[in-house]
């Protein structure tokens, strides 16, 4: 086999995990408060300034510009759903995807706003691995091994814990647990919080290999949303094995012809698949 | 107000349209009003599926389809617009037949229509990219300009040429909009938005409904798409295709009233014309004011008045002024 394809498929494997990172957020999200973030990956956009002003430009430690990355995304997904998604939670499900979708309009042109549109590099240079003539980036191995302990640490909490398990109970049938004592509104911003956090975790793996800049959300963006609903909106493992799949089509594609003929074999595969099992390939019919 | 008015003011209206060329105004001036008339037109395209709950996010793909196909064609064919501008329409409406028909076929409503067309628009935005050795990929591409102003070409030095134009084209827009608000279809999308099983089931034929709408839809987006390529003279992958431009025409529909004739242009208006003066106010260094602005009323405006501006102007006036539809809304 090609070696060059080996790498492909490898790298391919390991941007999976980012974007199963993001996918996992938005699916929570999702299947809990049924409402579609549109502007999720500008949340990320958000985080990454964070780590690039307080790690890059004001050379504070790196785990700390983390910390707070994910802490202060965390923080703005509080926000998003008190500000926007909870006033409107009885309107159509397609009102809540274009408030959100006014969030998009306005991080992203703050952010052009402040930081204008240059592109700004961390300026944290990881090495290359060389394996058997393959060269595979640390920054995405890291990204990789991240993304996994987080998808296994969200799988823990929302297992385990009474908060997860309340969670999950909200996201199955949001009337009877009313009645089994649950504050739906807690829950909602417990939510929306995690799905925040796991945004900014995305944000610091992402910064390691991506200049940000105010328009990097909708490089990324819309395929997290089709990861989603190919995963079967809602499904979290779905979601997680779809990341895989659609990375890996980005991937070969970008190996066989160009990044961007990938990426549209990626949407057409979306495209097509919906049409096949429009309840996602890992969603309940 | 006797029911009259409406319609004087609608004539007093057009007249002063008319004869605006004439008030001697800047060519600045012309050339904001040509750019609403052009996007209002497009703003109206979309609201027609819009307003009956298919919200596409992927009428970028219509945009650039139409301007790019009859920009290329032009440029390595020679082939007139006049030709090459219906050869994108009919492409235009055959990618929005390919999309349509499984979607509505296969029941896709809701986020998962819009995030489909989501898809389409991302796909043509990437295709135009990865095409970059015909398209000038992001850097874009301009057609081949002709050395004396020529209705073969479309290309005119005098800006009133194009005015007319683009005043023509969006009073179609309107007199389709008034045809399909007027017209059993009507009745009958409505009917699919709030209860598509409930509408089969007293034998509205749901596939064809919307697909028609969907059709008309997208040819007009391509139309407009095509025209406001050959006033501008540049084509960009990342202004003609994608979901940042889908996302500025439900935006602007949405902000102006998606439910009412004229709101889509009541935000091409507002829209254009507070980019215009904040770019003027601030200069370039505020770069992204207008849009940052803009995102706070998209917010305000789909939290408080989902029915937009004019919807809002239209239910503070007594029911006989408005559609008949929309008096049951």
């Amino acid at each position: 086999m090609d070696i060059y394809l080996v790498e492909a498929l490898l790298n391919g494997l390991l941007l999976g995990g980012v974007l199963a990172l993001l996918a996992l957020g938005l699916n929570l999200i999702f299947g809990v408060i049924d409402v579609v973030w549109i502007a999720y990956a500008e949340l990320v956009m958000c985080g990454m300034y964070v780590v690039y002003w307080l790690y890059g430009y004001y050379h504070w430690p790196l785990a700390l510009a983390a910390v707070l990355a994910v802490l202060g995304v965390a923080f703005l997904g509080l926000l998003v759903h008190q500000l926007i998604i909870a006033p409107i939670l009885g309107s159509p499900a397609i009102n809540q995807l274009l408030a959100t979708g006014g969030l998009l309009f306005f991080l992203q042109s703050f952010a052009t706003l402040l930081f204008g549109t240059d592109f700004r590099n961390i300026g944290l240079r990881l090495p290359i691995l060389e394996i058997a003539d393959m060269s595979i980036s640390f920054a995405r191995l890291i990204a990789f091994g991240v993304a996994v302990l987080g998808a296994g640490a969200l799988y823990v909490f929302l297992s385990k814990s009474f908060l997860g398990t309340a969670i999950r109970a909200i996201g199955q049938d949001r009337e009877i647990v009313g009645l089994m004592g649950v504050d739906q509104r807690r829950i909602y911003l417990v939510t929306s919080a995690i799905g925040g956090a796991l945004a900014g975790l995305a944000a610091c793996l992402l910064v390691l290999q991506y200049d940000v800049h105010p328009f990097i959300g909708l490089s990324f963006g819309p395929i997290t949303f089709m990861i989603c609903v190919l995963g079967g909106l809602g499904n979290m493992i779905g979601g997680f094995a779809a990341a895989f799949i659609m990375s890996e089509i980005i991937s070969i594609g970008g190996f066989y012809f160009s990044q961007e003929i990938g990426e549209v074999l990626a949407f057409v595969v979306f495209i097509a698949l919906i049409f096949v099992r429009p309840q996602g390939i890992f969603g309940r019919s | 107000m006797s029911p009259r008015a409406p319609w004087l003011a609608g004539l007093a209206g057009l007249a002063v349209l008319a004869a605006l060329p004439w008030l001697s105004p800047s060519s600045y001036f012309l050339h904001i009003v040509i750019l609403i008339l052009i996007w209002g037109f497009i703003y109206t395209a979309w609201s027609l599926m819009g307003k009956f709950g298919l919200v596409s996010l992927g009428h970028g793909a219509f945009l650039g389809t139409g301007a790019y196909t009859a920009g290329m064609l032009w440029n390595f064919v020679g082939l007139t617009p006049w030709l090459g501008i219906p050869i994108g329409v009919a492409l235009a409406v055959l990618i929005a037949v390919v999309i349509g028909y499984p979607c509505f076929r296969l029941k896709v409503v809701g986020h998962y229509f819009a995030l489909v067309t989501l898809a389409l628009a991302e796909v043509a935005r990437l295709s135009i990219v990865a095409a970059r050795d015909i398209t000038g990929g992001s850097l874009g591409m301009t057609p081949n300009g002709v050395p004396t102003p020529s209705w073969i070409a479309i290309q005119f030095a005098d800006k009133r040429y194009f005015y007319f134009l683009a005043l023509g084209l969006w009073l179609f827009g309107l007199w389709v909009w008034r045809r399909v608000d007027a017209s059993m279809a009507s009745a009958a999308l409505e009917a699919i938005s709030e209860d598509e099983g409930a509408a089969a089931a007293i034998g509205i034929h749901v596939t064809r409904q919307k697909l028609t709408v969907t059709i008309i839809s997208a040819a007009m987006t391509a139309l407009g798409g095509a025209l406001y390529g050959q006033f501008v003279m540049y084509l960009n992958p990342d202004t003609l295709a994608g979901v940042g431009v889908s996302l500025q025409i439900v935006f602007a529909a949405i902000a102006g009233g998606m439910y009412s004739m004229l709101g889509p242009t009541v935000g091409a208006v507002l829209t254009i014309v507070l980019a215009e003066a904040l770019r003027i106010w601030f200069g370039t260094t505020w770069i992204g004011a207008a849009n940052t602005i803009y995102g706070i009323l998209l917010v305000i405006f789909i939290i408080y008045m989902p029915r937009g501006i004019v919807g809002l102007i239209a239910s503070r006036f007594p029911a006989q002024l408005l559609p008949a539809r929309q008096r049951a809304l």
